[in-house]
């Protein structure tokens, strides 16, 4: 280990290879260094170092997610895209951008927006999250239901892998089926088969005009009629959102960007559909009501669950009679295509695994998931955050043997034990 | 081939065999015709424990297997393997179900494009990506190639718009990639496996996702002197803040084509601009006309909005007939399906005029102005000694110039058997080498279209690393499956 941390040290110089600090440690693993390379050439190289020696490696951008996924196997060296923050180039008239891994999102919102456009992708806490981070994780928020999610936005990918080699896939224009998309393959992978090291995107423009409304609904079948109602006409919303909680009754906002006319017509259009909703005060900052589900009550679980659209009202439902027995407070923030995060409260961890076994197992059943983020480390101990990955599981093994094959890169935080 | 293994075969497909010369000429090529082979035999099953039949036969045997659609591929994609058979998807072509609460729908492979947006569009929904070819060509097809069409640029291309799939891996299981809800936890393989040509397996069920049909849509056709105008016209509309459903352009050649095959009315102009909005009503009109002011500006003598369905059908007729009205003014031609920055397209558009009159050739432009896709029809006459090589070479040197610009050497039409020699040119040595990590992931002995995508193949070791058991398996909390 020793030959490995000097090679390191020499690599990319004394200042940026230290010792861990505790509030590092992911789960219960605390790397024993941290190393912060300059450039995704660097970020290879200690790569190849540090699997030649046998040793495990955690990716880390802007640490905002650090508790996704199983707890690691091991770690002994962090390797962090603190230093790789370029917006590397703006090409505003082509409509993409190229940014370096550990650019959070927010800087290079700002640049973007100097041209008029933007990333149209909203994840958890762009002032911090990176675009690495971003991307491993697999992020989005409401504007999906118009933009898509990244895998619809990203069009080129630097890998770094396991034995030091840097490749790149995909490019810099928008249309492009030259060679496998590895961007995509890279999307969502929690740093298990390369770290990132630089992407680039489509972009869009930043929108002339925002509106927001927002209804009340008797309950959750009401509500899932009207999101459904919504989407089965031709409007163009960007934002399609259900708000639910073991206090409220649900809530639905919708966002329309455009033209002023456009805007307008839509919303005339929407109060028609929604006329057996109450129209409320939309809530300052409601499209970020998804980061809200991170504070409250301890101990809390928040997971991810995806399900068919009209599966909603239903897994509404079977939410509140499995928690009301029980006691456990809820709030839950939901997208109309089926993506949502739920937050539970209780003290009493078997209630919360019992709870959360049977939500994940009424949504595998549907074709959805359910995704554990935030948890007491006792409830990881219990249960598999990733749940199910199907047939497909030992496809996504020799993919992550042929990658890393050495299990090199966070090793069992991913699905399955990868 | 064997009889012993023909027999084997005709056990599963029955009459689905086909080993008579005569009729196997019918396979022998794509939509790319310079390029034939003879397989051994082409087998067409019906189901998907046919086709898991079939691959587990040539797995055993080592035979190479390559799956085909509608064969209306301009990569030669689905050119045949000569040692190997052919595996027609087209009897597997029904619609086996419609959700629309979810908008999903589930089809098998050989389900023609069009069939799918005709199933649904009375209730208002349509399936996006639209290829020319789109009431030949089949899904599975489309996804191989991860197929576009005009209308991709607001809406995405097929790996968009497939969410699920059915796989036969070429070692004969049956896997099930991605799910009906989005965000599947775990690789994103449908992701990996659409666009992958073939070369990772056989589709054999997919999970599409249907849209709703805009509102409105409005086509405006605008007359410039040159594409260098209408290229700025295209400049100033995404300039704008706009993202037109479609921007396609069309120079002098072109026209004169489509003109001649389906009498679309275009005008006789050097640069043709179709531009597409869709939406909300109110918001389409005000748009529209701020296109039509920018087109103004930029010299655009003559502008038609087509409003009535008919008569936007009309105008796109003449566009989506343009590859093959070409054939009306030329013997034969060369497609190509390169893209650059669109902010290079005017750049690249002298050049490939400079290269046009040097090499004697002419040069017809038909493209997706909106996301830089060119299709340059390169014109020749095979009668002529010579000058097939020499459109071979014009074209390959346009998409060289693709790759100068920072662009690609296909959009939407795939590498398969065409392009793979250009790869090089376009990515390094270890980016081809990781990509084909992928395929020897799923298929380690290059049994599923051999030869295509890549110009060298990588030999696949073995490297299943040591399967550390997760924390959970060894508590006996949790199990794998």
């Amino acid at each position: 280990m020793e030959t490995a941390w000097s090679d390191l040290r020499a690599l990319v110089g004394a200042e940026h290879f230290r010792t861990s600090k505790l509030e590092e440690a992911v789960d219960d693993v605390l790397p024993h260094m941290v190393i912060e390379p300059a450039n995704p050439e660097e970020v290879a190289g200690a790569l190849k170092i540090v699997t030649g020696a046998g040793l495990q490696v955690i990716p880390r951008g802007g640490a905002t997610k650090m508790d996704w996924g199983n707890p690691p196997r091991s770690g002994e060296l962090m390797v962090s895209t603190r230093r790789l923050n370029r917006v590397v180039e703006h090409a505003w008239g082509d409509m993409t951008a190229t940014v370096e891994a550990g650019c959070t999102l927010q800087q290079l919102q700002q640049t973007l927006a100097e041209h008029g456009q933007r990333l149209a992708l909203d994840p958890l806490w762009p002032d911090q999250a990176t675009i690495g981070g971003i991307l491993a994780t697999n992020d989005s928020g409401p504007l999906r239901i118009r933009f898509g999610s990244l895998r619809d936005l990203v069009i080129g990918i630097t890998l770094a892998l396991p034995d030091g080699t840097l490749a790149k896939s995909g490019g810099k224009v928008v249309k492009n089926v030259a060679g496998y998309d590895l961007p995509k393959l890279a999307t969502g992978s929690l740093g298990t088969l390369g770290i990132i090291t630089q992407a680039i995107f489509r972009l869009h423009p930043v929108p002339r005009e925002i509106r927001t409304l927002s209804f009340s609904n008797a309950d959750s079948q009401t509500m899932n009629a009207l999101v459904l109602a919504i989407q089965d006409c031709n409007m163009v919303p960007t934002g399609v959102q259900v708000r639910a909680g073991n206090s409220s009754t649900p809530e639905v906002d919708l966002r329309f960007e455009g033209t002023t006319a456009g805007c307008e017509a839509q919303i005339e259009q929407t109060l028609r559909i929604a006329s057996g909703a109450r129209r409320i005060e939309s809530p300052a900052d409601i499209w970020n009501a998804r980061s809200t589900l991170w504070s409250g009550a301890e101990p809390s679980v928040v997971c991810k669950f995806s399900l068919l659209p009209a599966d909603l009202g239903n897994f509404l439902n079977l939410i509140r009679k499995a928690s009301e027995p029980q006691h456990l407070p809820w709030r839950l923030v939901a997208q109309a295509v089926g993506v949502g995060y739920l937050r539970l409260e209780g003290n009493d961890t078997g209630a919360l695994l019992n709870a959360l076994q049977d939500f994940r197992k009424n949504l595998e059943t549907r074709g959805g998931s359910l995704v554990i983020l935030r948890c007491p480390l006792e409830i990881k101990s219990k249960m598999d955050v990733w749940g199910s990955a199907g047939d497909a599981l030992p496809l996504m093994r020799s993919i992550k043997a042929q990658f890393d094959p050495t299990a090199a890169l966070n090793p069992g935080r991913f699905i399955g034990g990868i | 081939m064997e009889a012993r293994i023909l027999g084997e075969f005709r056990a599963i497909v029955g009459k689905g065999l086909i080993t008579e010369a005569s009729e196997l000429h019918t396979y022998e090529c794509d939509g790319l015709t310079n390029l034939r082979v003879l397989p051994q035999a082409v087998l067409l099953p019906t189901s998907t424990r046919e086709v898991q039949a079939i691959v587990r036969i040539c797995q055993r045997e080592k035979i190479p297997f390559v799956a085909r659609g509608s064969g209306t591929g301009l990569s030669g994609g689905a050119l045949p393997v000569e040692t190997g058979v052919l595996i027609s998807l087209a009897r597997m072509n029904h619609i086996l179900e419609v959700d629309l609460p979810n908008a999903r729908v589930v089809v098998e492979p050989g389900v023609v494009n069009s069939d799918v947006t005709q199933r649904v569009a009375s209730h208002g929904y349509f399936f996006a990506p639209d290829p020319s070819s789109q009431s030949v060509c089949t899904i599975g097809g489309n996804l191989a190639e991860n197929s576009g069409g005009a209308h991709c640029l607001k809406y995405g291309f097929t790996t968009t718009h497939v969410l699920a799939l059915e796989v036969v891996l070429p070692d004969a299981s049956i896997v099930h990639l991605g799910s009906r809800a989005l965000d599947r936890p775990g690789y994103d393989l449908p992701g990996i496996f659409v666009g992958s040509e073939g070369t990772l397996g056989i589709a054999t069920k997919v999970v599409l996702r249907v849209m709703k049909k805009p509102a409105v849509i409005q086509t405006l056709l605008a007359a410039f002197n040159t594409t260098t105008e209408a290229g700025a016209a295209v400049s100033g509309i995404i300039g704008a803040g706009m993202l037109p459903a479609a921007i396609e352009m069309m120079d002098n050649l072109a026209i004169q084509a489509a003109e001649a095959a389906v009498h679309a009315g275009y005008p006789n102009c050097g640069g043709l601009l179709l531009v597409e909005l869709d939406g909300p009503a109110a918001e389409v009109e005000h748009l529209m006309d701020q296109v039509g002011e920018i087109c103004t500006q930029c010299g655009a003598w003559e502008i038609r909005v087509a409003q009535s369905d008919a008569e936007r059908a009309l105008v796109w007729k003449g566009r989506k007939a343009a590859f093959a009205a070409v054939g009306r003014i030329s013997p034969n031609y060369i497609v190509q399906d390169g893209v650059v920055p669109r902010t290079a397209l005017p750049k690249i558009l002298s050049e490939i005029e400079r290269m046009s009159a040097a090499d004697g050739l002419r040069v017809a432009n038909v493209f997706h102005a909106g996301d830089g896709n060119l299709h340059p029809l390169v014109l020749y006459d095979r009668r002529i000694p010579g000058q097939e090589e020499r459109a071979t070479e014009l074209s390959i040197n346009i998409l060289r110039l693709c790759v100068k610009f920072g662009g690609s050497i296909t959009g939407e039409h795939g590498v398969g058997a065409e392009k793979k020699m250009m790869m090089g040119e376009m990515f390094a040595e270890p980016d081809l080498e990781t990509m084909q990590l992928v395929r020897c992931a799923f298929d380690p002995e290059h049994l599923s279209n051999p030869g295509k995508v890549f110009p060298r193949t990588r030999m696949c070791a073995e490297r299943t690393g040591p399967y550390q058991p997760h924390p959970l398996e060894v508590a006996g909390v949790a199990q794998f499956f």
